[in-house]
C-alpha cells in the first residue's frame, strides 16, 4: 500500500477514543506499516472534546491528518462527529458515528441547544455517514464502557489490516481480564457494518 | 521490531541509552513525560522532580560538572525561570555531557504564552538541535551529549508541542554506561565573577567552533531536487514540508544554532525560490536575510502565530483550500474546560465568587475559575506571580485581595514572596489550595506532597510550618470539600489586620489513591426532591438533568465529595446502598 490510510478519531474525555487510536496504529504497526499518531485533549480530565489523529502506510510524514483527507472519521459522539466531519475525505471516506449524546456539562442551557440533528444535517451536506449503536451494543454486551472497542470493530471494515494485527493489537494492549468482553466487543461491531 | 514511542518517551530512550545518571526537571505541558517516562522504565538514570525549573538545572549543572551525563526537562516558560544558570553555565563550559529540553508550545495548547526558546539559546550562545520525529528525539538526545562533551558546551534540545506529543515508530539500541568524568577543581573556570571576563573570549571561540561543526554534521540534511523550489525547515515542520511539497528540495537543519552561513547560502543559490517553513519566530529566516540572502519566503506567507500543519501550508502556498468546520446553521457547541467531579477547587470558586473579592490567580488547574460559571480569578500570568501581583494591586487601592496558589506552585515560587508580603506590610488573604499533587500536568508528586519521583515515601514539606515561619500570624487549614467552613475562614482572614493564609485540603481525584478508592455514591431521592435547581448550581460534571426535570447524579462518575448534599435545602440527596469503585 503506498497510499496513506488517515483516520481522524473524535470523541469525548473518558469515551476511550485515545485507546481505539492506539490499538490501530499497533495493528498497523505489526502489520508492517509505518504509522504516526497525535492527539489533541483540552484541559480538562473528562468532558472535554478529543481528537486523534491515526496515519499509516509505506511511509508516514505528518502525524497530523489534513481537513478533507480522512478515509474515516470515528465520533464516538454526535455532537463531536459534527465537530470534525470536514476532516472527511468527501468522495472516498466515510464518517461513522455513534448514536449518542453527551450534553456539554458546564453550559447551563445544553440540553435545549445541544445539535440533535447532527447526523441530518450532515447527511443533507450529502456526506457520507454510518449511524450505528456502538453504546447500546457495548451496553448488550454488558459494559458500555466498550463503545470505543464496538466502534473500533465497525471502522476495521473500512480498512485494510490483516485480521491477526487487530487480534496482536487487542492482545498486547488490553489487561487480560478485560480481554475477552472486548474482543466480543470489538465482533460486534464488525457486525454492525455490512459485507462490502 | 521498532517500538511505538511518544516523542517524549523516544528522548527518555536516548538518555537511558546514552548513560545519563542524573535527571532532573519541573513537570511542564509538553515536556512532563520524560521524567516520568525515565521514573517509570529507565531508574538508572536517577530520575527526580524538583522544587522549580532553576532548582532543577543547578542541580543538573553540578551533576555535570562532576562528570555525569545529564538531562534536565522543562517546558518554554520553565527556561525563563531557570534563565539565570542557563546564561551563566556557558561560560564555565560543562564536563560530563548535558542537554536541557526546551519544550515550546506553539498554538499554546497548555500555556500562558508563545515563545521561541531558540532566542534565549542565542542570548546565552548553548546550541540548539531540533528533532523532526520520534526516531530522532531518540537519536538527537544521544547526539546531543556527545556534542556537549566534545565542546564542553550546555545543549538545548528544542521541542514543540506536536513533536513531544506525537507517537511513532523508533529502533531502539542497548544502554551504554559512560565512565565519570574526573571533575578538576578550578576556580578560574567555575567562580569568581572577576574570572569571568578571562573566560568571555573562550564562549566566542567556542561558538565559531559550533558554527564550523554546523556546517558541516550529519545532523544537517540536503534533499536536493530537480526543481525551482527550495525549501530551509526544522522541527516537525519537516514533516509537512514532506506532505505539502514533496517535490521541493529541502535543507532540514537539525542544528539551529548556531546557524550555518555557508550552507545556507549556497542552498538557496540553487533555487529560485527558497521557502523557510519553521515553527515559532523567524529565527532561521531573520539570519538567511542578514546573510544577504534575497530569494527567501517564510513569515509573511506563513505566519508566526500558533502551530503549523499541512493544511496550513497548502493554504499559505495557494495550493488549494481546505475545508473548514461546519457551523452554518447548526450549533457547533463547545467543551468548555472544567473542573474534574469532585475537584476540590470549586468550593473555593463558589466561595471567592460569593464573597465579591478582587483575586490574583497563578498557574494550575485553578486558572479555570476564571471561566464560567464562576468567574471569580481576576489575573493570572506567572508562576507564583499571583502573590506579588495581590500586593501591587493592594498598593493601587484595592482592599480586599486574594492570591490564590496551588501547592506546587507555591514550592515552585510563592515563598519568597510570601516573605515580601508579611515584610513589606501587605494585608493580603493567600489561598494555598493543597491536593497533593501538580494537578494540571497529571498530578505528578512534589515536596509537599510526601512522594519522590519514583512513587517513594520523601520527607514532606510542611505548609503550616513554612508560612508560619515566613512571619504569618493567622494561618488555617480548612477541609477544601466544606463550602460554610471556606467562606467563614475567608472572610475572618480579610478582616484579619495583617497576611493570612488559608490551606484547603483535599487531595486531587486524579491521583491513583483517589481513582482506586471504593466509594459510595450519592443519589437523587425524588419524593423529596422541589426541583430547586441548588444542586445544579454546585456545578458538577455528575449531577444531570432527568427528561421529568430532575437532578440525576451518575453513580459511576460521583466521588462522593458532599458538597450537593450541603447546598440540597430539602435533604434529598441521600447514599446509594451499594458500595462501587470511582
Amino acid at each position: 500500500m503506498d497510499e496513506v490510510v488517515n483516520l481522524l478519531f473524535a470523541g469525548v474525555g473518558g469515551q476511550g477514543s485515545l485507546l481505539i487510536a492506539e490499538l490501530t496504529s499497533l495493528a498497523a504497526s505489526h502489520a508492517g506499516h509505518d504509522v504516526k499518531q497525535t492527539e489533541v485533549h483540552g484541559v480538562s480530565q473528562r468532558g472535554g472534546s478529543v481528537e486523534t489523529h491515526v496515519r499509516f502506510g509505506k511511509k508516514v510524514h505528518s502525524p497530523v491528518v489534513t481537513p478533507g483527507e480522512a478515509d474515516v472519521v470515528i465520533g464516538l459522539e454526535k455532537l463531536e462527529a459534527l465537530r470534525f466531519a470536514h476532516f472527511v475525505d468527501p468522495d472516498q471516506g466515510i464518517i461513522i458515528i455513534n448514536d449518542f449524546e453527551i450534553i456539554p456539562g458546564s453550559i447551563s442551557n445544553a440540553k435545549e441547544i445541544y445539535p440533535y440533528q447532527a447526523t441530518e444535517y450532515l447527511r443533507a451536506k450529502s456526506l457520507p455517514i454510518t449511524i450505528i449503536p456502538a453504546s447500546h451494543v457495548a451496553r448488550d454486551l454488558g459494559d458500555v464502557r466498550m463503545t470505543n472497542v464496538v466502534m473500533l470493530g465497525a471502522m476495521s471494515r473500512h480498512i485494510q489490516l490483516p485480521e491477526d494485527s487487530w487480534q496482536h493489537a487487542l492482545n498486547v494492549r488490553l489487561p487480560e481480564k478485560y480481554l475477552e468482553a472486548n474482543l466480543r466487543a470489538f465482533d460486534a461491531g464488525k457486525g454492525l457494518i455490512q459485507e462490502n | 521490531m521498532p517500538e511505538l514511542m511518544l516523542g517524549n518517551q523516544a528522548i527518555a530512550r536516548g538518555a537511558w541509552e546514552a548513560g545519563v545518571k542524573f535527571a532532573s526537571g519541573y513537570p511542564g505541558t509538553p515536556s512532563t513525560e520524560i521524567i516520568e517516562t525515565l521514573a517509570a522504565r529507565y531508574p538508572e538514570t536517577n530520575p527526580r522532580w524538583s522544587a522549580n525549573e532553576k532548582v532543577a538545572f543547578e542541580e543538573g549543572m553540578g551533576a555535570a560538572i562532576g562528570g555525569l551525563r545529564v538531562l534536565v526537562t522543562m517546558k518554554h516558560v520553565g527556561l525563563n525561570v531557570a534563565a539565570d544558570a542557563f546564561m551563566v553555565f556557558p561560560y564555565a563550559g560543562t564536563n560530563g555531557g548535558f542537554v536541557v529540553i526546551s519544550a515550546d508550545d506553539p498554538g499554546m495548547h497548555s500555556s500562558q504564552n508563545e515563545q521561541d526558546n531558540r532566542y534565549l539559546a542565542r542570548m546565552g550562545k548553548v546550541p540548539v538541535l531540533e528533532p523532526s520525529d520520534a526516531q530522532e528525539c531518540r537519536d538527537f538526545m544521544i547526539a546531543g551529549l556527545e556534542l556537549s562533551e566534545s565542546f564542553n558546551s550546555p545543549v538545548m534540545l528544542r521541542t514543540t508541542t506536536r513533536l513531544a506529543h506525537h507517537k511513532g515508530l523508533v529502533e531502539v539500541g542497548d544502554r551504554r554506561e559512560v565512565p565519570l568524568r574526573e571533575f578538576i577543581p578550578d576556580p578560574k573556570r567555575f567562580s569568581v565573577p572577576i574570572y569571568r571576563r578571562l573566560r568571555r573570549p573562550e564562549v566566542e571561540k567556542r561558538l565559531k567552533e559550533l558554527q564550523e561543526f554546523a556546517e558541516n554534521s550529519s545532523l544537517q540534511r540536503i534533499e536536493h531536487a530537480d526543481n525551482s523550489i527550495g525549501v530551509v525547515t526544522s522541527g516537525i515542520a519537516y514533516q509537512y514540508v514532506k506532505e505539502v511539497l514533496p517535490d521541493a528540495g529541502v535543507l532540514r537543519l537539525g542544528m539551529t544554532y548556531p546557524l550555518p552561513p555557508n550552507l545556507l547560502s549556497d542552498f538557496s543559490k540553487q533555487y529560485e525560490v527558497v521557502y523557510v517553513v519553521e515553527e515559532g519566530e523567524a529565527f532561521i529566516e531573520e539570519y538567511m536575510l542578514s546573510l544577504g540572502i534575497t530569494n527567501v519566503k517564510g513569515k509573511e506567507i506563513f505566519g508566526v502565530i500558533g502551530e503549523y500543519s499541512p493544511g496550513r501550508l497548502k493554504e499559505a502556498l495557494g495550493l488549494g483550500e481546505v475545508p473548514k468546520p461546519y457551523q452554518e446553521g447548526v450549533n457547533l457547541l463547545p467543551r468548555p474546560p472544567m473542573f474534574c467531579v469532585g475537584c476540590g477547587h470549586r468550593t473555593v470558586f463558589a466561595a471567592l465568587r460569593q464573597l465579591k473579592v478582587t483575586v490574583t490567580g497563578d498557574i494550575g488547574c485553578y486558572t479555570m475559575g476564571a471561566l464560567p460559571p464562576f468567574e471569580a480569578e481576576h489575573t493570572t500570568f506567572c508562576m507564583g506571580a499571583s502573590i506579588g501581583t495581590a500586593i501591587g494591586l493592594e498598593q493601587a487601592g484595592h482592599e480586599r485581595v486574594v492570591a490564590v496558589i496551588g501547592d506546587s506552585t507555591f514550592v515552585h515560587a510563592g515563598i519568597p514572596p510570601l516573605i515580601d508580603a508579611v515584610y513589606n506590610d501587605s494585608k493580603l488573604t493567600l489561598l494555598v489550595l493543597d491536593n497533593s499533587a501538580t494537578g494540571m500536568t497529571g498530578g505528578q508528586p512534589h515536596p509537599a506532597s510526601g512522594k519522590n519521583a519514583l512513587g517513594e515515601a520523601a520527607p514532606k514539606l510542611n505548609l503550616v510550618d513554612i508560612t508560619r515561619a515566613a512571619g504569618v500570624e493567622m494561618v488555617e487549614v480548612v477541609d477544601t470539600w466544606q463550602r460554610k467552613q471556606i467562606v467563614s475562614t475567608i472572610r475572618k482572614a480579610l478582616e484579619h489586620d495583617g497576611p493570612s493564609v488559608i490551606i484547603a485540603q483535599g487531595p486531587c481525584q486524579q491521583l491513583p489513591e483517589m481513582k482506586g478508592r471504593q466509594i459510595i455514591p450519592y443519589t437523587i431521592d425524588q419524593e423529596a426532591c422541589t426541583q430547586c435547581d441548588a444542586c445544579f448550581k454546585v456545578w458538577c460534571p455528575a449531577i444531570i438533568r432527568t427528561e421529568e426535570n430532575f437532578p440525576h447524579i451518575i453513580p459511576s462518575d460521583c466521588t462522593a465529595c458532599t458538597v450537593c448534599i450541603q447546598v440540597c435545602p430539602e435533604d434529598a440527596i441521600r447514599l446509594v446502598d451499594a458500595a462501587v469503585a470511582v
